[in-house]
């Protein structure tokens, strides 16, 4: 709670670095010079009033999850946000579960195979992955699997032009989703990568592990049972820090590929200065960074029962 | 073994090293192989690398040499790098220190707001940051720095938390050394292992944070930087792919070879520790 208050306190700062303000906006996009006209608006958007009553006021509006009109769409902040919010969090889940798969098998084959081909293999791998901005990974992408191959789509969500059976569209879907999905996972697939190779590395030299060696269980059966999971908990504590980046991530992802969501509305209401639509998407997607941190906490008490939440 | 020799036994460290070498020639070499900037129009438009004599990386859109667009942009993206990870590291050393060394309220006020940075998604701060206040050198290098002190200051304080408790700071304190005095000359330059290897994963995000804004066409107009150069040859990737292909390639080695620096910095520095 206190977090969220400094948010939004941090928000409103930056707002009022801004030269001129939300009157000086929408008169120039209605193209009004009549200073009269523009002193009525500020009086009607509340923007007369001293700073601390503009603040108090924005928050009691906030805490109503009233986050004002958007008037770069001349459609309220919030219905915005909900209508674009589902394809974001699709890109994102995929993204970030195929990238913790991904992360896991790799990291746990250079481990097991330490200073072998595969190991050097999936390093290399690792780093290159780790280099490469989101968003050359999907200008390769599209050029290879559309100009070239011309197996996906090239950008959307889904084709517009046909009828979809609930099936059809699912399909359609999956198949605009895969470039943008791992063009986003890359990053965090190094990172998994070299994460769990590190903790399966330490984890395999740990007693218990040959002790499950010495009673002569199957080799796959010691790595993935007994070791493999233990690791898992430090990649779960990188799950909850990475979720604030990967929105970042796929405001790039986004604007590449032409995905309906919030992050190319952020890049948009930041580019026609539509300053409530910028307030509501910086603040709800807080408000997402720290649910999601809440419900990892949840799952690590699961997963090791030795924690204990305070 | 010396620090310098183990630090260059390594081959990640080795290769990390020589590949920065290369590129900072290119910063410093601009200027004087390409006196006349990367904005000129050098020879007719879409000419493919090694075409023509004199233009070895070809031209893009508007007839520019993209050797020279890649030259000044190594200049303009080590720049960003180097300064906005020196900005975050000053900014993050210090409120990791003062919250690590005095604990309390202090503490807690400090970290809260770390906490509300962190929780802000960066890259979309970065955005918000550049564009508010205008695009330009200046304000990218501010942009980048308040996206990436929170990282140093949680470092930065489990280190003082840590060194705090140390023998050598409480003689520090016996023989009435002041606050100050025992941040600057006694615990900030034993913590500073960890903060140096972190520093160059700082200047690679750094990089990568760079190339996303200009790449999205929040660059300082003025500049053409790497992420400028993939974002103008967007356009015509279909046909002339080079364009994205050649500025990427610099984005990734530069922050590969950060990368790999940082790795060997790392494992000299640790063998230190295991040592003692």
């Amino acid at each position: 709670m206190i977090v969220l208050g400094i948010v939004l306190v941090l928000q409103f700062a930056l707002l009022h670095l801004a030269p001129g303000d939300v009157a000086d906006v929408i008169a120039g996009e209605v193209q009004a010079d009549d200073p009269a006209f523009i002193e009525q608006l500020r009086r009607d958007l509340g923007l007369d009033q001293p700073l601390p009553v503009q603040f108090a006021l924005y928050v009691r509006r906030i805490l109503t999850l009233d986050f004002g009109m958007s008037h770069a769409f001349n459609v309220p902040v919030i219905s915005l946000i909900a209508e674009r919010l589902p394809a974001t969090l699709l890109l994102m889940v995929t993204a970030i579960l195929g990238a913790f798969a991904a992360g896991m098998v790799m990291g746990t084959v250079a481990a097991v195979w330490r200073g072998r081909w595969a190991d050097v293999a999936v390093s290399v791998a690792a780093l290159v992955f780790y280099a490469t901005p989101v968003f050359l990974v999907g200008i390769g992408l599209i050029l290879i699997f559309t100009v070239w191959l011309r197996w996906l789509p090239m950008s959307g969500m889904y084709v517009t032009w046909v009828q979809h059976t609930w099936w059809s569209f699912t399909l359609d879907v999956a198949r605009h989703l895969i470039m943008p999905a791992v063009s986003l996972a890359l990053f965090y697939v190094a990172i998994y990568t070299r994460l769990m190779r590190a903790a399966m590395l330490e984890i395999l030299s740990l007693d218990y592990v040959r002790t499950a060696r010495a009673k002569g269980l199957a080799p796959g059966r010691v790595i993935w049972r007994h070791a493999a999971r233990n690791a898992l908990l430090p990649m779960i504590t990188m799950l909850g820090l990475q979720v604030s980046s990967l929105l970042g991530g796929a405001v790039l992802v986004e604007t590449v590929f032409g995905w309906p969501g919030i992050g190319r509305l952020a890049f948009e209401a930041v580019f026609r200065r539509d300053i409530p639509l910028v307030l509501g998407i910086l603040f709800l997607s807080s408000v997402l960074v720290l649910l999601v941190n809440l419900v990892i906490d949840l799952i690590y008490t699961r997963l090791d029962p030795r924690i204990v939440l305070r | 073994m010396g620090f310098g020799r183990r630090f260059l036994s390594s081959p990640s460290a080795a290769i990390g090293l020589m590949l920065l070498a290369i590129v900072t020639v290119m910063a410093v070499a601009a200027p004087i192989l390409y006196p006349q900037g990367p904005w000129v129009m050098a020879a007719q438009p879409f000419l493919w690398p090694g075409e023509a004599a004199g233009m070895p990386l070809g031209t893009d859109a508007l007839g520019r040499d993209i050797a020279a667009g890649l030259f000044h942009g190594a200049q303009v993206s080590l720049m960003i790098g180097l300064a906005s990870a020196a900005a975050a590291l000053g900014l993050g050393v210090m409120v990791g220190a003062l919250a690590g060394y005095f604990g309390g309220w202090i503490d807690d006020a400090l970290m809260r707001l770390t906490d509300a940075f962190q929780t802000i998604p960066p890259f979309l701060l970065a955005i918000v940051i550049v564009v508010i206040v205008n695009p330009s050198v200046t304000t990218i290098i501010l942009a980048i720095a308040a996206i990436s002190w929170p990282a140093i200051a949680r470092l930065a304080r489990a280190e003082f938390l840590r060194l705090r408790e140390a023998e050598f700071v409480a003689s520090c304190r016996l023989i009435g050394m002041g606050d100050a005095r025992i941040i600057l000359t006694q615990i900030l330059p034993n913590s500073m292992a960890p903060i140096i290897v972190t520093a160059s994963i700082l200047v690679a995000n750094a990089i990568l944070t760079e190339a996303g804004l200009s790449f999205l066409g929040l660059g300082d107009p003025n500049v053409i930087s790497w992420g400028t150069m993939i974002g103008m040859g967007r356009s015509d990737f279909r046909t002339a792919w080079y364009l994205v292909l050649v500025p990427g390639g610099a984005v990734v080695l530069t922050v590969l070879a950060l990368n790999l620096l940082g790795d060997g910095l790392n494992d000299a520095l640790n063998t230190r520790l295991h040592r003692r």
